[in-house]
């Protein structure tokens, strides 16, 4: 279980997300660049351009290396690019979650913890 | 489940029996609480998975507005501010704050969403036009936030109560299906080991008070014999007595006779 000091200094959220979802999430204010040395940003643009790769490298970046990271928000269709990268994670920090983005409707079918409520449910 | 494998290694003694009686004393309580902390987890558990569906449906609602309102923005400012926007992000207004709730002796994270004051990356967003969209889109994104937060903090309290619940009903069962019978076998055995050597015991004394009462018959017969025996040698003068003509006055030669 994660200790108790460990989500004492997580104070951000972190975005991988198509550029609607990114740009809004950013309006709303959550938006952070560590200081200029390594100029870490804490949201990722994914396009259809964008390698699973670097979905994944991001997504990795966010969940074990940065210490400073709460939630990370996916939208689900990214998620789905690298869905059994996030179905094996089953850290409680930081929190993943899978958001709607404006192109493609929520589906809760696919939700990793809806799927473990629904399991669990036995339905 | 054989019953003379599966005990533990212990001396049949009183004194282990004494022990083994307080350790499932001790199981049975174990059991009862670690039951009932299960089950109040449960509750909470199935509390929570309640409000997380609940959550997510309001999560869809709520993005969809955003969305819209985002739109909106695109469309009063005439173009895509995406860019300009991911370039001026430099520090976060929106951060979230850990606290801890206690169910039971689990601590659950739950966070809560506090935005500082005083710095605004986006002043200069919408200048020309559309200002008042981008604002009232920011709006509206901080209540979406608000609410992925919410359900973020539900979530990990899902996630943690998950694997909480799980190590205590293996607890639970382990203690009902492997320590409490192990350890009545145990007992079960001790007893039996015990009436087995009070029976040794009670056979020995009644060999030991057999012998005994042989002997004493034994000694008994000698006596009666030797008694007899010297009846017998009482008699025999008596006998010279009747025969010979008696001398009155001889009589105090007479031996005299101990029984």
């Amino acid at each position: 279980m994660a200790s108790q000091a460990d989500f004492r200094d997580r104070q951000f959220l972190a975005v991988i997300g198509d550029e609607d979802s990114v740009t809004g999430l950013l309006l709303a204010g959550i938006g952070h660049v560590t200081a200029p040395p390594d100029n870490q940003k804490n949201f990722l643009v994914v396009d259809a351009k964008t390698d699973n790769s670097a979905i994944e490298a991001a997504f990795e970046n966010f969940t074990t290396e940065r210490k400073d990271i709460g939630i990370v928000l996916i939208n689900q269709h990214v998620a789905d690019r690298i869905r059994n990268r996030i179905d094996t994670y089953t850290q409680a920090f930081p929190t993943v979650l899978e958001i709607p983005s404006k192109d493609h409707p929520y589906d809760p079918e696919k939700d990793s913890v809806l799927r473990r409520v629904r399991r669990l449910f036995g339905e | 489940m054989s019953g003379a494998a599966d005990r533990e290694a212990v001396f049949p003694t009183r004194q282990s029996l004494g022990i083994m009686k307080a350790k499932l004393k001790g199981a049975e309580t174990g059991h009862n609480l670690l039951k009932r902390k299960s089950e109040a987890l449960t509750k909470r558990f199935r509390e929570i998975t309640h409000r997380i569906d609940e959550a997510k449906r309001k999560m869809g609602r709520v993005m969809q507005i955003a969305s819209l309102s985002l739109a909106e923005v695109t469309y009063a400012v005439g173009g895509n501010i995406g860019y300009q926007i991911q370039e001026s992000a430099k520090s976060a207004r929106f951060r979230i704050r850990a606290k801890q709730e206690n169910v039971s002796g689990v601590l659950l994270p739950a966070f809560e969403a506090y935005q500082t004051e005083g710095n605004n990356d986006f002043a200069m967003t919408g200048l020309g036009k559309g200002g008042q969209q981008v604002q009232r889109c920011r709006e509206t994104y901080a209540r979406a936030v608000e609410a992925l937060v919410e359900l973020a903090s539900l979530q990990t309290a899902f996630v943690i109560l998950d694997e909480v619940i799980k190590v205590v009903n293996r607890r639970v069962n382990a203690i009902e299906h492997v320590i409490i019978p192990r350890t009545e076998n145990t007992i079960k055995y001790i007893n039996s080991e015990l009436d087995e050597l009070d029976r040794e015991e009670f056979y020995r004394l009644k060999k030991v008070a057999n012998k005994k009462q042989r002997d004493t018959a034994a000694a008994d017969v000698e006596a009666k014999k030797r008694k007899e025996l010297l009846e017998k040698e009482n008699e025999t003068p008596d006998a010279d007595h009747a025969t010979g003509p008696t001398d009155l006055l001889a009589a105090e030669d007479d031996q005299d006779v101990i029984f």
